[in-house]
């Protein structure tokens, strides 16, 4: 989807201002710190995954995107995750109460399963069938395409020529599973691109960005 | 500058809800601001580019609410601060403190003001680089200054459609330059080299280019 | 290449919805979704608790430090770690969510590497902990891929012409750890104090390490 959150290359931003590494607390408010730990603890409607996740956020009024912060984004994800999957209804979240007579469930991730789903989520290399399209050394270009729905493929990288630079085996693919359509996995590459290929003659000749895209995302060159 | 006013592309922004039968003013005060903008007195040298320049500064998640109008006023109020024609503190208190000046537009010429704003090209010694039918590409570039060029056409191929003769070049005129020219071009780029495969094959988006956005291609 | 279509895609009405309906002030808004969920079992609020405390205590940049410093006095790790960083930052026992799929990149005299993720905020978490607000911030995530010199230089850090700059935009799940290059004064330090001086900072790839 070519949302606002699809930024590399955008100018008007403004200047980054960072805070002292010494110095930034881990929160800058504690209602931060709550959100954190919902969206990591909640319960999710069926099929909810990360790629689902980025999605929904994407999705968000652009002008919101923009303007509020980065666990406000968490929240209108959790909200519309809850909303969409049935899991709550809109006069309850404007309460901040259960309905009158709803049910309650009883499987809520628990506090002593957390280190060890820390430990253990989020492994997202699968086998693939097909032998690799692609190898390291290779010259590819990435395609053109505009997908309406979840891709990891940016803007500023389409159509421009790189070289591949890893192998990194078969991995779930995003533009399916945010779509609650299947892993359906496939073979994942780093391809480094040259500044001048990827901004134009002004920019430096020396450097490069490496992004690491699914095998459909790319072409011979 | 690839800020967000350069949304061609660009997906999530919803449904366009035109109105019907909408006025020309939804609020008193858009009739004022869009009269302030037209006759007020613009700093010298301030060029309809520098006006879509400072438009594009705005802070890009004020971009996406303030309606149009309220964009205006922006702009009026940068115009004259970056030209020291008011103060910080003039606008925030609504009050003049230099002296008054005499010779602001009068109702009277308005009309004529309003048409007589022929943008007509001029020949220039230099002859147009590119000729109907070309195949021209436009410029991967990334100027932090105005432009004309969206992102979504940098990099692409295209015909030229035709030629304008010369016409003040924004990238220039916005910052000071207001004077220069280059040869204007219209070119067809097909939707599909644009979009992508899946684009419909028969459907072009058309581009009025400068000649420095252009190479051969 | 995605073959779904949107018709049906709710999504994007809820999110309209809503969002007006509710108040602007997010700690009231989260506030009321902890109570909301808690009642219906959605979640249990030590859960949450324990959440907290894994990135406040147990998980942070001093995992990554440890990987780092190793690297520095063992040169057959370094080699481990650059060849499958997965593996070798397995073998600290500092793989996790966010962090199962490591590729380390170092950083020499001639090539310096920059970590961002330009679409969202994908970050190496098991091994940095929570990424600071401004590597999830627009200004970062637009800048870092086109003007990297600029944002070093927000950071301070100016590097000479001839060094190459590396970017690596996270698209995938595979997230990226900058080996910094060790600092001229630290021979005969002990792993323990080289850790010490590694920053987060230089393992994003906006700062060195100095020896302080």
């Amino acid at each position: 989807m070519n949302g606002v959150h699809d930024m590399g290359g955008m100018h008007g931003h403004g200047p980054v201002a960072p805070e002292d590494e010494k110095h930034e607390p881990l929160w800058h408010a504690p209602w931060e710190a709550r959100m954190l730990g919902i969206t990591r603890s909640m319960t999710y409607p069926k099929g909810f995954n990360i790629d689902r996740f980025r999605h929904i956020r994407e999705l968000m009024p652009p002008h919101l995107y923009l303007a509020r912060s980065y666990y406000d984004h968490w929240y209108a994800v959790c909200v519309a995750a809850l909303l969409n999957g049935g899991l709550a209804t809109k006069e309850e979240i404007k309460s901040g109460h259960a309905a009158a007579g709803s049910a309650k469930r009883n499987d809520a991730a628990r506090a002593d399963q957390v280190w060890t789903s820390q430990k253990t989520q989020g492994i997202f290399t699968r086998e693939v069938a097909t032998p690799p399209q692609f190898a390291t050394g290779q010259r590819v270009r990435a395609r053109n395409i505009n997908p309406t729905g979840h891709t990891r493929l940016p803007r500023y990288v389409r159509g421009k020529v790189g070289v591949v630079q890893i192998h990194h085996g078969g991995h779930v693919f995003p533009d399916t599973n945010a779509h609650v359509q299947g892993e359906a996995p496939q073979h994942l590459y780093t391809v480094a691109f040259s500044m001048r290929e990827l901004w134009g003659a002004d920019a430096s000749a020396r450097d490069e960005t490496c992004v690491d895209l699914w095998e459909s995302y790319l072409e011979p060159a | 500058m690839n800020s967000i006013h350069d949304v061609g592309g660009m997906h999530g922004f919803g449904a366009i809800n035109a109105e019907a039968d909408e006025p020309p003013f939804h609020e008193a005060w858009e009739g004022r601001a869009g009269g302030i903008l037209e006759v007020m007195t613009f700093p010298a040298g301030f060029t309809v580019d520098r006006f879509r320049y400072l438009r594009e500064t705005l802070r890009p998640d004020l971009y996406l609410t303030q309606t149009y109008y309220e964009q205006w006023i922006y702009i009026a109020e940068q115009a004259l601060l970056e030209s020291g024609m008011t103060s910080p503190e003039e606008l925030a208190r609504g009050k003049a403190r230099a002296p008054r000046r005499e010779d602001a537009m009068r109702s009277d010429a308005v009309w004529g003001f309003l048409h007589d704003r022929a943008h007509s090209g001029r020949d220039l010694d230099d002859a147009p680089r590119f000729a109907i039918g070309q195949r021209v590409r436009a410029r991967t570039m990334q100027p932090t200054g105005h432009t004309r060029l969206p992102r979504y056409a940098r990099g692409k191929t295209g015909s030229i459609v035709s030629r304008h003769g010369a016409h003040v070049l924004p990238d220039a005129s916005a910052h000071g330059k207001g004077d220069m020219r280059q040869h204007l071009y219209t070119v067809r780029f097909a939707a599909q080299e644009l979009w992508g495969e899946r684009a419909n094959a028969r459907d072009s988006v058309h581009l009025d280019l400068w000649e420095s956005y252009l190479e051969p291609a | 290449m995605s073959q779904h279509s949107h018709a049906h895609d709710h999504d994007l009405a809820h999110h309209h919805d809503i969002h007006s309906e509710l108040p602007p002030d997010p700690a009231l808004r989260v506030k009321a979704l902890e109570s909301l969920l808690t009642e219906k079992g959605l979640v249990d609020p030590a859960a949450i608790d324990a959440w907290i405390e894994v990135y406040e205590s147990k998980i942070g940049p001093r995992n990554g430090a440890k990987v780092v410093a190793k690297a520095w006095v063992d040169p057959a790790y370094k080699q481990r770690l650059l060849s499958d960083g997965t593996k070798a930052i397995g073998e600290l026992d500092f793989l996790g969510r966010q962090g199962q799929h490591i590729v380390a990149v170092e950083n020499t005299p001639d090539v310096h590497n920059l970590v961002v993720c330009t679409l969202c905020s994908c970050y190496p978490l098991s091994v940095l902990g929570l990424p600071p607000a401004w590597y999830k911030s627009a200004p970062y995530r637009s800048r870092a891929v086109i003007d990297p010199r600029g944002v070093l230089k927000e950071f301070g850090l100016e590097l000479p012409e001839h060094v190459k700059i590396r970017v690596w935009d996270s698209t995938a799940e595979v997230r990226y750890l900058v080996l910094p290059a060790r600092p001229a004064g630290t021979e005969g330090m002990s792993e323990e104090r080289l850790a010490a001086l590694v920053t987060r900072d230089s393992m994003i790839g906006v700062g060195k390490v100095s020896a302080r």
